[in-house]
């Protein structure tokens, strides 16, 4: 019990101090800032290892963060194996060949206004659908290896880049086009000077949803069947095993690698589209 | 309607596209049949032949729809091959979920709008979890619960509604506080109480963002019912109609079930639309 009472001891307290913080007038400072969110996730942490102590919750159920980090340093080589085939191969390959396949397509169809309001309408609904369902049909056609998994991706991240990146290329302003038309710049010279960079911030927004679909395609996509590695197929076979602590373990990396991938893609954008308003204000 | 005819240009070339890529994934299959039996084929045979196959690699699209239309209409609606079954009980979890993940996701915002606090530690977690493959736990969720005895249609339940909560907190903190400085000074010229800016200014506003995120968030409970399906040995749901598809080679069966889904998705963002558009305009919102 008595780690219930220092859990939820340092629960209120957190939330005491977290509350003074965010009163004070130290809250505009960055490190402060961080402090915050930062405190808030050590308290979810250490109250959910004081209840599962506290209240001996079984393992199978839940199991603490301190076995699932002791699962998480005690199997690397797995977990570093299954990051590869299914993030690294699956996802990733996915992920650049859907993007740039949509990015490609947009430009194409921009030239039409016709093909444009025919395809934006179908892009926008397919985009809502639940593509995921898609995965066993590809799985069936491209066998169990990674390569079905990344035609899953390709499928899953397609719709949002494009019907993104079509709203892009219409961002630029009519008088910066007619701007280029004055200098006698070219359609390819508009296209790669100002539409474009111009696009770019729509572009970035696509490519940020996409990252978490493409991982959540790679993986869902295992359940489908795999070869006997990868983070799908670990999950679904540790939860056969009731071996919640690797499953855990699992879900730890997947949201670390789902996280980085997202911050790269963030950072990129915030190089890339230095000029838009949104990254102009933080420095 | 003028954009009726592009849209019809474009899934007629979608179709076209999908027999023509039936014909050509197909005809493997006829080949290898012709050569078992000794006899060759002609254009026209295999033409035929791609379009009617029991299990072909991609079903033609007038097999998926007679796929859908036999699980929909030609099966009494509980029969355990009715896809108005299966479909009901997907539903049935999606709207569950997508009811608690939403009133959940409002009461979240409500909280981060009025306190600093949960503002500064709370939000850029939700934003964080975005990031997070979540639909990959969800087959966790369902075994452990399972084993716990709880099985049915609360755990699918609970997954659409994580699913569905997050749309809903980001959107709903952005509504809520979408009221610029003006107006906000107003009311304290009229010495509004909190509670008064709030029901008469904030939740108003809010509206629209509202129902923007209602729509992002009741496909993505679907998905998540549909792929709680998936591992727990479920054998009723559209989900389960999938998987045991795929493990039967069933592809009509998993198109079917695929189209159902996708009609499903459709019919519950177009309600969402519906409602959008009658509310805003009696609060005269809507353009």
């Amino acid at each position: 019990m008595t780690w219930l009472w220092f859990a939820l001891g340092f629960w209120i307290a957190a939330w005491g101090l977290n509350g003074w913080l965010a009163r004070s007038a130290h809250a505009r400072r960055p490190g402060v800032r961080l402090l915050i969110p930062a405190l808030f996730g050590v308290t979810l942490l250490i109250l959910w290892e004081g209840i599962v102590r506290g209240l001996n919750v079984p393992a199978v159920i839940l199991p603490a963060p301190s076995a699932i980090w002791h699962t998480l340093t005690g199997s690397v080589p797995t977990l570093w194996e299954d990051f590869r085939q299914t993030i690294l191969k699956g996802g990733l390959a996915g992920y650049v060949i859907g993007c740039g396949a949509a990015v490609a397509t947009a430009i194409l169809i921009d030239r039409s206004p016709f093909l444009q309001r025919g395809l934006m309408p179908i892009g926008n609904f397919v985009a809502a659908l639940p593509i995921v369902g898609i995965a066993p049909i590809l799985v069936m056609w491209f066998g169990f290896d990674w390569q079905s998994k990344a035609a899953v991706v390709v499928v899953m991240v397609f719709f949002p880049v494009l019907v993104n990146t079509v709203a892009g290329l219409a961002a630029s302003e009519r008088m910066q086009r007619d701007l280029m038309a004055t200098w006698g710049a070219s359609y390819w010279q508009t296209l790669f000077k100002l539409r474009l960079p111009a696009a770019m911030p729509f572009i970035f927004n696509g490519l940020k949803i996409a990252t978490t679909l493409a991982l959540i395609g790679a993986i869902v996509a295992e359940f489908f069947g795999s070869p006997i590695v990868g983070m799908g197929f670990r999950i679904s076979t540790a939860v056969g095993q009731l071996a919640l602590d690797m499953v855990w373990a699992e879900i730890a990396v997947a949201a670390l690698a789902g996280s980085a991938f997202y911050g790269l893609v963030a950072l990129v954008e915030k190089t890339v589209t230095f000029w838009h308003p949104s990254q102009r204000g933080r420095t | 309607m003028k954009s009726l005819l592009p849209i019809l240009t474009v899934l007629l070339a979608i179709v076209a596209l999908w027999y023509g890529a039936a014909v050509w994934l197909n005809s493997a299959w006829t080949y290898d049949q012709a050569e078992r039996a000794g006899t060759t084929v002609t254009f026209a045979e295999l033409v035929g032949d791609t379009m009617a196959q029991d299990r072909p690699v991609l079903p033609a699209p007038h097999q998926v729809l007679k796929g859908l239309w036999d699980g929909v209409a030609g099966q009494a609606v509980t029969s355990k091959r009715s896809l108005v079954y299966h479909g009901w009980f997907t539903l049935s979890a999606t709207l569950v979920g997508f009811v608690i993940g939403t009133g959940l996701g409002i009461l979240l915002a409500v909280g981060i709008i009025h306190n600093r606090a949960m503002d500064l530690s709370v939000m850029p977690w939700a934003i964080a979890s975005q990031t997070v493959p979540i639909l990959a736990i969800a087959p966790m969720v369902i075994v452990v619960l399972a084993s716990q005895g709880i099985t049915g249609l609360l755990p699918k339940a609970i997954i659409s509604a994580y699913l569905s909560f997050f749309p809903v907190v980001v959107g709903m903190v952005k509504g809520l506080r979408s009221p610029d400085q003006m107006q906000l000074d107003l009311l304290t010229t009229y010495n509004a109480s909190r509670p008064e800016t709030f029901w008469k200014l904030r939740l108003p506003a809010s509206m629209p963002y509202l129902f923007a995120s209602l729509k992002v968030s009741v496909a993505a409970s679907l998905v998540g019912a549909i792929v709680g399906e998936l591992p727990s040995g479920a054998t009723v749901g559209l989900g389960a109609r999938l998987l045991s598809g795929s493990y039967y080679g069933q592809t009509v069966q998993i198109w079917a079930a695929l189209f159902a889904a996708a009609i499903l998705a459709a019919g519950l963002v177009i309600v969402i639309g519906g409602i959008e558009r009658a509310t805003l305009r009696r609060m005269g919102m809507a353009q």
